[in-house]
């Protein structure tokens, strides 16, 4: 993610907001006021990016620690739209379009979780879910200057350390 | 570095990078002689090797420039599992960079113990299969074997067993961490009596011949070694190579056909010159060496078709690139309740060598394996793969994502995979590579007495998590192999010209000045770790070659 892009994001926040995003994460913020604080997408509307938000916040939840929103997932799938994974961007535009023809036009993001988490279950061996689902993974997972796991917060959570120098014993079983 | 001029006659084209090809260029400068080496790879970062990314996303999705494997939408294949069926497109790959997969390799570097190379008199041969001697003996290659590893730098225990073979010197370099895959693996071998040593690897953990050690980083298999500690061709090898100034290494190359007079000599190679539009090129040499690895190399020779060899050079007894072994696996994996933390270090810790050995009469099957124990994922990798047991997707997925996180070990199991003919790389009638080739078919299904070995390590695997303290284990299912990694056995050396492509001296039986050196030499396949045989045989190939050249006759 540019800079300029995580500026906007934390101003957005307003003075609070690096507090906001390393607090504890609250399930119950509210999609909407997450899709007034994006802006700035390279492939997506912000329609779209609300719905794909949305999408990743159900693959990967924020519960007791952070989600998907939180690491900024929706930001790596934007990116990755339109660099690595150019090639999918036909598989974006097809699911969300069906989608909304199975919400009955109503955006995804503004569904219930429980008729969000419904849906996804009926689409779930879809190409288009098994792309978002692959995306919010590795959106949780790669490296933060790719755009998502935000001050490697994924990484965190996996216990993952990137200092890429290492020295024995490296676990609990080889201590001598 | 010298630049020859295509037109130029060079005394050696070297087709390949890798771990023959580097062996092959290196003693062949060393002694004096012209060589090209032809290589359809890039660069890498060769000579800036810090540049090789640890980046994970980086390396799941290279660019063109920073490919360090091929490419199966272009370097297509097709794969099939009988002659009867009709291929389908496969996702065969290999090291397609200077260095070739030594760039990128897991580095295990085993050497086969001595009843490895006369499996047929030791132990007999079985009906569907070609099991056979290699006309080359353990105590013929075993000085070649200390040379690779010496001059390779190779890292191990120094352990006396009857399941190492002898070595008349010790490893260079003590063994590399033993990480907690290898301590659970101790626990295991004492409650179960199996022997259980640190792995031997080429990746050295200290300095080295002007590298540095290994810094465990944990970036490893599947990545480029930013601190050359991992002992590649293109950091242990070219570049001496490269010094003589005898060496010209020569990229985006890609082969095409080896050429032949009229009277059945190899004239040189013609190649596609990617920097220019894939213009063909044609290098002149006096003998050339084919190094492609065990599924290029045969494809080559069939690909080189010519009026006096029109079922593909150097295949007048027709079995270039039949017996083909590609190496079978299959084991467990279990839950540990503390982290392991196996992402850090390389990949393999320590080696459990208690079934390499044949035991037909104890288990009903033929052959054996060296059993390893890994729980190395990055993070990508191990989020796609999903927790085990979990939803793929959602609460229940993330909850047991963080529970398992670093707590989960794979035993990998390298397994004697027995040759059979019908087992072969050949040409796709349809399909070509995106040069316009025939792209490589391979066509392949284990003999059923691989698929009892592959049940056997399933269930063994099992056995040693439980005794290593997993709270669960669960078992793969059995898995053929369909090509990939470690493929061999496609140019079978032998005395007989009518049961074998190249000669002890790795000379094709019908073509006086070319060598085919790399694990299409193999006769049977070992326990499935080739790449320090591949070196030792390239060794000694190098070593009669370049005597045989200095009296101006490679004829050997």
């Amino acid at each position: 993610m540019s800079d300029s892009r995580r500026n906007f994001l934390i101003k957005s926040f307003g003075a609070s907001g690096a507090a906001w995003l390393t607090a504890n994460w609250p399930a119950q913020v509210a999609a909407a006021e997450k899709a007034q604080a994006m802006g700035n997408f390279t492939y997506f509307t912000r329609e779209q990016a609300a719905d794909v938000d949305a999408i990743a916040a159900q693959v990967y939840p924020s519960d007791s620690t952070p989600g998907a929103k939180e690491a900024q997932v929706i930001y790596f799938i934007d990116l990755a739209l339109v660099t690595f994974a150019q090639d999918k961007q036909d598989i974006y535009a097809k699911g969300l379009a069906d989608l909304s023809t199975k919400t009955g036009g109503k955006r995804f993001a503004s569904l219930s979780s429980a008729d969000q988490i419904a849906l996804l279950t009926s689409i779930e061996k879809t190409p288009f879910f098994r792309t978002v689902r692959d995306h919010t993974i590795m959106g949780m997972f790669a490296a933060p200057q790719h755009g998502g796991n935000y001050k490697k917060m994924g990484w965190a959570q996996i216990g993952f350390d990137d200092s890429l120098n290492f020295r024995a014993p490296f676990g609990a079983y080889d201590k001598a | 570095m010298k630049k020859f001029n295509p037109s130029e006659e060079v005394d050696f084209v070297v087709i390949g990078s890798g771990a023959a090809g580097g062996v092959m260029a290196k003693q062949l400068a060393v002694a004096g002689f012209s060589v090209v080496v032809m290589e359809q790879g890039s660069w890498g970062a060769y000579g800036h090797e810090q540049d090789y990314t640890k980046d994970e996303l980086s390396n799941r999705f290279p660019t063109e420039q920073d490919m360090l494997i091929s490419d199966p939408k272009k370097q297509r294949n097709t794969f099939r599992r009988n002659a009867n069926e009709k291929a389908m497109p496969g996702t065969h790959s290999y090291g397609c960079v200077v260095g070739g997969g030594t760039i990128t390799y897991g580095a295990s570097s085993w050497r086969h113990l001595p009843y490895e190379f006369n499996e047929a008199s030791t132990f007999g041969t079985m009906a569907g299969t070609g099991i056979a001697d290699w006309p080359v003996s353990y105590d013929e290659i075993e000085p070649y074997y200390t040379q690779a590893e010496w001059e390779i730098g190779i890292s191990g225990p120094n352990i006396k067993t009857p399941l190492i073979a002898p070595m008349s010197k010790p490893y260079p370099c003590q063994p590399l961490p033993l990480k907690s895959s290898g301590a659970l693996m101790m626990k295991a071998a004492a409650k179960l009596n199996l022997t259980v040593t640190p792995n031997v690897a080429a990746i050295i953990t200290e300095p080295y011949n002007g590298r540095s050690a290994c810094i465990n980083c944990g970036m490893c298999s599947g990545y480029g070694c930013q601190v050359k500690a991992r002992s590649s061709s293109a950091v242990a090898l070219l570049p001496i190579a490269v010094a003589t100034g005898n060496c010209e290494i020569r990229v985006n190359s890609y082969v095409r056909e080896i050429t032949v007079d009229a009277s059945g000599r190899a004239t040189g190679v013609t190649y596609f010159d990617k920097a220019n539009n894939n213009r063909e090129v044609f290098q002149k040499a006096k003998c050339v060496v084919l190094s492609a690895n065990g599924t290029e190399t045969p494809r080559l020779l069939l690909l080189s078709k010519s009026n006096r060899f029109q079922q593909g050079l150097a295949n007048s007894s027709g079995i270039v690139g039949k017996y083909l072994m590609s190496g079978n696996a299959g084991g467990a994996s279990g839950l540990f309740s503390d982290p392991l933390n196996e992402y850090k270090g390389c990949v393999t810790g320590a080696a459990v060598l208690s079934y390499v050995p044949n035991d037909v009469k104890g288990r009903g099957w033929y052959g054996g394996g060296r059993m390893t124990a890994r729980g190395q994922m990055s993070p990508i990798q191990y989020g796609l793969a999903g927790p085990h047991g979990a939803p793929s997707w959602g609460a229940g997925y993330k909850k047991a994502l963080i529970e398992q996180a670093n707590r989960r070990l794979t035993m990998v199991n390298f397994i004697s995979q027995l040759p059979v003919e019908t087992n072969t790389v050949d040409l796709d009638p349809e399909v070509k590579d995106a040069w316009g080739l025939p792209a490589m078919r391979i066509t392949s299904t284990s003999h059923e007495n691989d698929f009892k070995a592959m049940q056997f390590f399933i269930d063994k695997s099992a056995e040693i998590l439980k005794a290593a303290g997993a709270h669960e284990v669960w078992m793969d299912q059995i898995s053929d192999s369909r090509g990939g990694a470690h493929a061999r056995g496609t140019c079978r050396m032998g005395d007989n010209p009518k049961s074998s492509v190249v000669n002890k001296y790795h000379r094709a039986h019908d073509v006086p000045n070319l060598f085919v050196v790399d694990g299409s030499s193999f006769v049977t396949g070992g326990r499935n770790h080739p790449t320090m045989t591949i070196s030792a045989l390239a060794y000694r190939c190098a070593d009669h070659l370049v005597k045989a050249a200095k009296t101006g006759n490679v004829t050997i």
